[in-house]
């Protein structure tokens, strides 16, 4: 073959056909087996990125919930008539399906991140906000008491007492709402967003690829359901949050 | 478990946690570990980096199932190979998406089948879609350019969907065509993807051209379609021509013969714009058509099978395609 | 410019209402779709498939919370399972199913229901064991035997906390009944995930009518949990919330 020689299509035999009939099909090909061990050693890595995308996506959502949460609770904490209105509205939007939201979202936000950490945050709203005002709500008067008997201002009262003792409360709502927004962040492959759910729906016959992307979405959320609670018995080791923090 | 013993239990996971995702992170980075037969046999295939492309930024789009995630990457990649500065967009579903984002500027271009451009975004009727590759493609010009789009040479292969069954339950019922199943429909349940109930190359065809009522249509992710078939839950399934399963067990499924061509064949074309052809230089027509000359069918059969029956990466996969018929090093 | 974009978004509102109203043309061309018939078919296959699931869910789950928070025991069990609910992504569960049972009606209500069981069985849980021993003592006092302490007093006191738990439970189904249409039912989930053939109009318009419809159920279940709730817990919590 010259170098000028205009070479037309390449020989067929140049793109290795495999066979893959019964004895000679891995693992991964037989549709039965529930967990091939060395496919999934071999593709870790296609789930490092979603893995991590998931952890960035959960942390900036429960942030952001967590802060505009605080905020209404402060807000609602000397204007109690507040408090209802905040309830039912936090509780329309966690009501509404996350994967409806998304789509409700599309006309303004398209998709993408932002539409996710919306939806996510917008979810985690209800949770942390009750939870924060039922554990101010919980602290003792007693301590109010010695509070203002000691002569703090409102202010001091609520960032040196009632804050601290409201901290178990607080920080059960926030694990409940992580492990939430955990499961809940899967459904963003909707809004084109790579975390394990698009390994997940890309190969949604895949019982190996099913285990690896639910079992690390369950993990993530066990790791930083412990984080917290280890957060809070670190911070507030005095007090047992009250069987009062629940979905 | 006491407190301190949790305290303890926590951060050993944690670090577990973190040291897991570093290895996973470091580690792992090789896909290459199959037989790639015959590689770089073929100089005269292989792409040269122009550096004249190199500031030329294109963004390469496809649709998000097995076929088109490879095409998009085999494409990808031979552009990054030619020089340019490749970004990609893998997921766009479905054609009326992936046109809208082509004319929304967000894609320099992406793969399409004549058949889909022709039927489902210019409104032709699918006896219309011409059978040959080259008539499609000129046809498929002639409605894009008005457009200020254009659409390059097509792939030797041809995809097409198709109404497939086990072959054992289309003995048992003695057809070989979708014509042969008049009378017999109404016992069968029929599983395809969710929008086929509303396309015209798919169950409105069956149902308006054939005439044909099925006992149920059930909507199922097309990466399902064959579990349902292999598990016994659907009678009939709308199966792709160039699917891998096929070709991996020609004994096991059978496609019944489209008789009144509801169901077009399309040849895969590279649809882009007027203003990227003039940005991106010559090499852009050039390497898109050089490096599709290797897809024949069973080529193509083959690359699916390894994403979807070896469960390998798309990404991977096309990138062993480009080395084994010598378009990369 | 941003009056520009108010009115596109709103334009695509008012396309979403439109699909919901009057049929039009399929995307891809050369069909039919929306318009009342269809949304209205695809609402009912949605709520049948919630329903279903949650019967089931309430069915397994109820008894089994009520009996152990009676005998108050399982404590950790009641609680875990709960939490660990929580932690299931809906669509692995979904996958799962499809991958490993298969799909259909039968298998998506026992996937849906799966998703229903934690929440119900940890608040019966903690709604029975938490009533007032006193009540419970006081009960007991006048010669009320197991059954009917626990179908005169606790269930009666437990409402509240068991209702916030099939709350919640229908929330989860109902969205998650939008995935059905992966695994071989039909429901409003098609709207959603046919963005290429319904258009954004027909997309925006299915999650409208998922958030109206969840929404709808979470009122109804409210009403009915104000309906379940004894006269004189109404009175306790209204004197507790002033």
């Amino acid at each position: 073959m010259t170098a000028g020689a205009v070479q037309l299509a390449p020989l067929l035999g140049q793109v290795t056909i495999h066979s893959r009939t019964g004895a000679n099909a891995p693992c991964q090909a037989q549709e039965s087996k529930v967990f091939c061990f060395q496919w999934a050693v071999d593709n870790f890595d296609r789930y490092t990125t979603p893995f991590l995308n998931q952890l960035l996506l959960v942390l900036i959502a429960v942030g952001i919930g967590f802060a505009v949460a605080f905020a209404f609770a402060i807000l609602s904490h000397r204007q109690r008539w507040l408090i209802p209105t905040f309830t039912g509205a936090t509780g329309v939007l966690y009501t509404i399906p996350s994967l409806a939201f998304i789509f409700l979202l599309l006309p303004i936000t398209g998709l993408g991140w932002e539409t996710a950490i919306i939806v996510l945050s917008v979810y985690t709203l209800q949770i942390i906000y009750r939870n924060i005002v039922a554990g101010l709500s919980n602290v003792p008067v007693e301590s109010q008491d010695a509070g203002r008997g000691m002569g703090m201002t409102d202010r001091q009262l609520l960032w040196r007492v009632e804050l601290p003792l409201a901290l178990p409360e607080i920080i059960a709502g926030l694990r409940i709402a992580t492990v939430s927004t955990v499961a809940i962040s899967t459904l963003m492959v909707f809004a084109n967003v790579n975390t394990l759910g698009q390994p997940l729906y890309q190969q949604i016959d895949f019982k190996t690829n099913i285990v690896i992307a639910a079992g690390l979405s369950i993990l993530m959320a066990i790791a930083l359901d412990l984080l917290l609670l280890v957060s809070q018995r670190l911070l507030a080791p005095w007090r047992r949050p009250s069987m009062g923090a629940r979905a | 478990m006491t407190g301190q013993s949790r305290v303890r239990a926590a951060f050993a996971l944690l670090a577990a946690m973190v040291i897991a995702l570093g290895v996973a992170a470091c580690g792992g980075g090789s896909d290459d570990n199959n037989d790639t037969g015959t590689s770089g046999g073929n100089s005269a295939n292989l792409i040269k980096s122009n550096s004249a492309n190199n500031g030329i930024q294109l963004t390469v789009g496809s649709k998000n199932f097995t076929e088109a995630l490879i095409l998009g990457n085999i494409y990808a990649q031979a552009l990054q190979a030619a020089g340019y500065g490749v970004k990609t967009n893998l997921n766009l579903g479905s054609e009326t998406i992936a046109y809208k984002a082509l004319q929304d500027g967000e894609i320099s271009g992406y793969p399409e089948y004549t058949s889909t451009l022709l039927t489902s975004i210019f409104g032709k009727e699918a006896n219309q879609v011409p059978a040959e590759a080259q008539a499609a493609y000129q046809q498929a010009q002639q409605e894009l350019q008005p457009n200020g789009e254009t659409a390059f040479a097509p792939t030797p292969f041809a995809d097409a969907n198709a109404l497939g069954m086990l072959k054992t339950k289309a003995d048992e019922l003695g057809v070989t065509t979708i014509s042969d199943l008049q009378g017999k429909s109404q016992d069968l349940t029929l599983y395809g993807s969710p929008e086929c109930r509303q396309r015209v190359d798919c169950l409105v065809g069956l149902q308006d051209v054939y005439g044909l009522q099925f006992k149920s249509f059930n909507p199922v992710d097309i990466g399902l379609r064959y579990t349902v078939l292999d598990k016994g839950q659907a009678d009939a399934s709308i199966l792709f021509t160039s699917d891998a399963q096929l070709a991996a067990n020609p004994d096991k499924y059978v496609l019944l013969q489209d008789d009144k061509g509801i169901f077009p064949s399309g040849n895969v074309i590279w649809v882009t714009d007027d203003a990227t052809v003039q940005k991106a230089g010559p090499d852009y027509q050039a390497t898109i058509e050089k490096v599709q000359q290797g897809l024949t069918l069973p080529v193509m059969q083959e690359l699916n099978a390894r994403v979807d029956i070896d469960k390998q990466d798309p990404a991977a996969v096309a990138t062993q395609y480009l080395k084994e018929d010598g378009y990369i090093q | 410019m941003s009056g520009a974009l108010h009115l596109g978004v709103l334009s695509v509102f008012g396309d979403a209402i439109n699909f919901i109203f009057h049929q039009q043309e399929a995307r891809t061309g050369q069909t039919m779709v929306g318009g009342p018939d269809q949304v209205w078919h695809l609402t009912g296959q949605h709520l049948k498939v919630t329903f279903l699931a949650l019967g089931l869910a309430l069915v397994i789950a109820l008894p089994i919370g009520v009996a152990l928070g009676h005998f108050r025991r399982g404590e950790a069990v009641a609680i875990s399972v709960g939490n660990a609910g929580r932690a299931v992504p809906e669509l692995a569960l979904i996958a799962f199913v499809a991958a490993f049972i298969g799909v259909g009606l039968l298998n998506v209500t026992f996937a849906l229901a799966v998703l229903g069981i934690p929440p119900i069985l940890t608040n019966s849980y903690v709604g029975v064991s938490q009533v007032d021993r006193d009540a419970v003592e006081a009960a007991r006092g006048m010669g009320m035997r197991g059954l009917q302490v626990v179908g005169r007093v606790e269930l009666p006191l437990a409402v509240p906390t068991i209702m916030a738990g099939v709350r919640t439970a229908a929330i989860n189904i109902i969205a998650t009944a939008a995935l059905a249409s992966l695994a071989g039912l039909s429901t409003l989930g098609d709207l959603i995930l046919g963005r290429n053939v319904y258009g954004d109009a027909g997309v925006v318009a299915g999650a409208i009518v998922i958030a109206l419809l969840a929404v709808t159920l979470e009122l109804s279940l409210a009403g009915i949990q104000w309906l379940l709730t004894p006269r004189g817990l109404k009175v306790a919590r209204a004197g507790a919330a002033a």
